[in-house]
This record gives C-alpha cells, sequence and structure tokens, in this order.
C-alpha cells in the first residue's frame, strides 16, 4: 500500500533530515514509527502524503508514485487521511463543516449527502451533540476525535498518524487512542507516529525505530519489544518505559 | 480677530446658482463616499491578490508582490496621483494621451484608482502578515485532505486571515477616505474642494471647515460602527473578538 524506497531529504544544503530510509507498509498493517525527538519520524510521514518534498528516493502509494510528475497530489492526498499533533481544525468551521468542506470541495458530493457522513462519523467518535459547536468550543481529546472523523470522512484507504497524542491531557489520551484502537482492528492501514508504547504493543504489526535520520529498526512487533537489535532502540525503550 | 461668524452662510443661495452653500458641502459629501469606496473596493481587491502572491512558495509570485507594494508604498501619495493624472497621458503613444485627458470624470477615476493603488500596498502588507501568522498546520491540514492551493486559501486560510486583521483593516479604511482629500489637487470637487470653494465664495473658512470636518467625523463613525457590527458578527470562539 505505501513504499518507501531509499528516501533523503535535506533541508537546506547541510542539514540531512532523513537518510536513506526505505520501508513499506501493507494493506491491513499497522505500523508504529518511533524515536527520538528530532529523528525524523514527522518528516517521514509528512513526506508520505506529499506535504514535505524529498531529494531522492521514491514513495509509491497504492502503485502511485509522489514524484511523477503525472501524479495528480490533491487527488491522491484525498485518499490518504492525515491526523496532525496540534488536530488543525478550521477554527471558522462548525464541527459538522469541518467535516464536510472536503467532502464537498474535493470529492463533489452534495451537502446533505457529506452531512449524512459526518453525523455517521461523528456518532462513531462519540461526539454528535458537538456538530454544531466551534472547534475551540471543545477540549483537546474531542478536538482530536473529530480530525480523525474529518480525515475518515474521505473514505482514505490509508491513515496517516503524526504523534496524535502529544499535545493531549493524560486523560484525554486513552479517548484518542480507543478510537485509533478500533480503527487498527477494522483492518485500517496505519501509519502512526507516535510515542504511546502500550498502543504501539496492542495493535501494531510492526515497529520503525529512527534515529538520527535513519531507520535502524524496523521489525515485526514481537521482535521489537521482546530484544531490539540496537543499542539506540534499547536505551529510548528504557527511557520510555522506565516511568 | 475681526472674524464675522455667521452660522447660517449654509443655508444661502451659492454662487453657482444650484442650491445652498449646505448642498454645495453635500455634493462633495457625496463625492468623497464615492471615490473612497471605489478606492477601497480596489485596495482590497488588488491588496488581497498581491499579499496572497507574497505568501505563495512560487519565487515568481512573491517576487512581484515585493516589487509592487515597495513601489506604491514608497512614493507619497500626492506624488502618485500627479503621475497618474499629468504624467501617465504624455507618456502614453498621443491618441491614447489624449482621450485619457478627454475622458470626463477623469479626476475621478485618477482619485479612486491612484488612491486605491496606494492602500492596496498596505492591505497587501496586512494579508500577508496575517496568512503567515497562522499555524503551519492549517494549510498542511487543508493540503491533506486534498484542497488545491486556490481551494485551501479561499475556504481555509483567507477566512481565518480576514478576521485576524479586520480591526487593522478598518483603519486603512478610515484612510482610504481621509486619503481622498488629496483628489482636491486634480480638481475633483470631493468635500474638501467644496469646503475650499466655500470658503473663497463667501469667506466663512472657520464654517466651511467646521462643517467639512463634522462630516468626514460622521463618515467615520459610520465606518467605525459598520466595521464593529462585521467584527462581532463574523467573530469565532477562540480567536479575535471571539469569546
Amino acid at each position: 500500500m505505501i513504499e518507501i524506497n531509499h528516501v533523503s531529504k535535506w533541508y537546506g544544503p547541510l542539514f540531512q533530515a532523513l537518510k536513506d530510509c526505505t520501508t513499506s507498509v501493507a494493506r491491513g498493517e499497522v505500523v508504529v514509527v518511533c524515536g527520538p525527538s528530532g529523528s525524523g519520524k514527522s518528516t517521514l510521514i509528512k513526506c508520505v502524503n506529499a506535504l514535505e518534498p524529498f531529494q531522492q528516493g521514491k514513495i509509491i502509494i497504492d502503485g502511485i508514485s509522489l514524484t511523477d510528475p503525472k501524479t495528480n497530489l490533491p487527488k491522491l492526498r484525498a485518499r490518504v487521511g492525515m491526523v496532525f499533533q496540534h488536530f488543525e481544525l478550521f477554527p471558522h468551521l462548525r464541527i459538522i463543516d469541518n467535516l464536510c468542506l472536503a467532502q464537498e470541495k474535493v470529492l463533489g458530493r452534495s451537502h446533505d449527502e457529506a452531512a449524512a457522513k459526518a453525523m455517521k462519523l461523528l456518532e462513531r467518535v462519540g461526539l454528535t451533540t458537538h456538530a454544531r459547536k466551534y472547534p475551540a468550543e471543545l477540549s483537546g481529546g474531542q478536538q482530536q476525535r473529530v480530525a480523525i472523523a474529518r480525515a475518515l470522512a474521505m473514505d482514505p484507504i490509508a491513515m496517516l498518524f503524526d504523534e496524535p497524542t502529544s499535545a493531549l491531557d493524560p486523560e484525554m489520551i486513552s479517548e484518542v487512542l480507543d478510537v485509533m484502537v478500533d480503527l487498527a482492528r477494522e483492518g485500517m492501514t496505519m501509519m502512526v507516529v507516535t510515542h504511546e508504547m502500550g498502543f504501539a504493543s496492542k495493535v501494531a504489526h510492526r515497529v520503525i525505530f529512527m534515529d538520527q535520520g535513519e531507520i535502524v529498526e524496523d521489525t515485526p512487533k514481537a521482535d521489537f519489544f521482546g530484544k531490539p537489535r540496537s543499542d539506540r532502540a534499547q536505551k529510548f525503550l528504557s527511557k520510555i518505559l522506565s516511568h | 480677530m475681526n472674524y464675522h461668524w455667521n452660522w447660517h452662510i449654509f443655508f444661502e443661495p451659492n454662487p453657482t446658482g444650484a442650491g445652498t452653500y449646505l448642498d454645495m458641502l453635500l455634493s462633495g459629501l457625496w463625492l468623497t463616499i464615492e471615490t473612497s469606496i471605489c478606492a477601497w473596493v480596489i485596495a482590497l481587491i488588488f491588496g488581497s491578490v498581491v499579499g496572497v502572491m507574497r505568501t505563495l512558495p512560487s519565487k515568481a509570485a512573491s517576487w512581484f508582490g515585493f516589487a509592487y507594494v515597495e513601489f506604491f508604498r514608497n512614493m507619497p501619495l500626492l506624488v502618485q496621483i500627479f503621475l497618474w493624472f499629468f504624467v501617465l497621458p504624455e507618456l502614453l503613444p498621443h491618441a491614447w494621451g489624449l482621450w485619457l485627458k478627454q475622458l470626463p470624470y477623469a479626476p475621478f477615476y485618477t482619485a479612486a484608482i491612484g488612491i486605491g493603488l496606494f492602500m492596496s500596498a498596505r492591505v497587501a502588507e496586512q494579508v500577508r502578515a496575517s496568512i503567515g501568522a497562522l499555524p503551519r498546520g492549517q494549510k498542511q491540514a487543508a493540503t491533506a485532505l486534498g484542497l488545491t492551493t486556490a481551494q485551501t486559501y479561499t475556504y481555509v486560510l483567507l477566512p481565518i486571515a480576514y478576521r485576524i486583521i479586520l480591526p487593522p483593516l478598518t483603519s486603512e479604511f478610515l484612510n482610504t477616505i481621509k486619503n481622498t482629500a488629496v483628489a482636491i489637487t486634480i480638481g475633483l470637487l470631493e468635500l474638501t474642494g467644496e469646503a475650499r470653494s466655500m470658503q473663497e465664495f463667501s469667506f466663512q473658512v472657520f464654517e466651511a471647515f467646521t462643517a467639512a470636518t463634522v462630516m468626514y467625523l460622521l463618515i467615520n463613525i459610520v465606518v467605525v460602527t459598520a466595521m464593529r457590527i462585521v467584527e462581532r458578527r463574523v467573530a469565532i470562539p477562540g480567536y479575535i473578538a471571539g469569546k
């Protein structure tokens, strides 16, 4: 579904953010990407949606190459859902309109059709009563659930999560993770940048560990938690699991 | 000082034979309003386009925006009006220049366009600053949903950006109205122009300019009140003027 082949990215001439990264996410697979901050995990996931350009390598989504000049990027992005660390709901639109905007403008659905779909997804994330509110009137956890519903409204073939719980209070993290776990169990293809090792051990098929722009480990979940092969991954795990 | 105050002067017939001195001032007031509105529409449209161009990734677009803004904001308004009115017709091919000079209402068009373009540079800078101040994630979220660049600006970035700059835009609208007084120099009989001719005909300089001052004040109060109503109506939670 998602193939990342030898991708390298530089910010400016000197700083290399991604170093020859190669991995893939199969259909229905859940892959968790973790690593210390500045390791390039967010950059990598943003490259997958072509939100960040990269200078070398290839990313192929469902058989379509991002770097092919003939690729209609907006159309491809519409098929891949993305959830951000800071939710990024549109503050001037009510919750329901946040979910309808792209359905109508990108997929060409009628307003009624889009609204029906939106309500169904809001029900799924338990927020139907908030449909007429503005984003700033919701808690962080609620906003992130809306953001997930907004991405799902586009009927994505895969979902990308960029640290979806990092900006949340501890008590709100679980309500967001619950939605993500359900999604994973339904067979959604997911690539998740997160430090939530509980989530990883529950639903991930594979764990990718990154450090300094490199993919250091790319192993099945059991191997990663059982016995990471690299020192860096072991150190990282011992630090985040020590509390 | 031997000044002979005469507040009844407004109701005395003016020397043009068409009504009283008050009618003269009112016709000037009307012309000021017309010129201001035309100039403001031009300023808003051109300012928005140029402001947006300066935020685009395209080098050519942002360079054009930069050149435009620096050209129009670095020359005194009076010089710009003179350039449009006296110099431009001489620079054009003879036939075009002649057509321009013989154009009816030339002072009106020159003032509206000249002041409009001058103000558009200021509007452009505010639009640019406002878009630049939005969280980068907003653009990424819109892009990730499959919206094109044009759609991202239309439905997401600009609606928020305009809300943020409504208060300074109110000031710019007031500046536009006051700047129309410059048009007296190219023979436009707007409010200041009419006040001056009233002074010349009647020698009642204080009454004439007191009346003009009050009229300017009234227009500006109307604008300020209207803009405050607009601000309140488009307020969104979590943003300026919102809760």
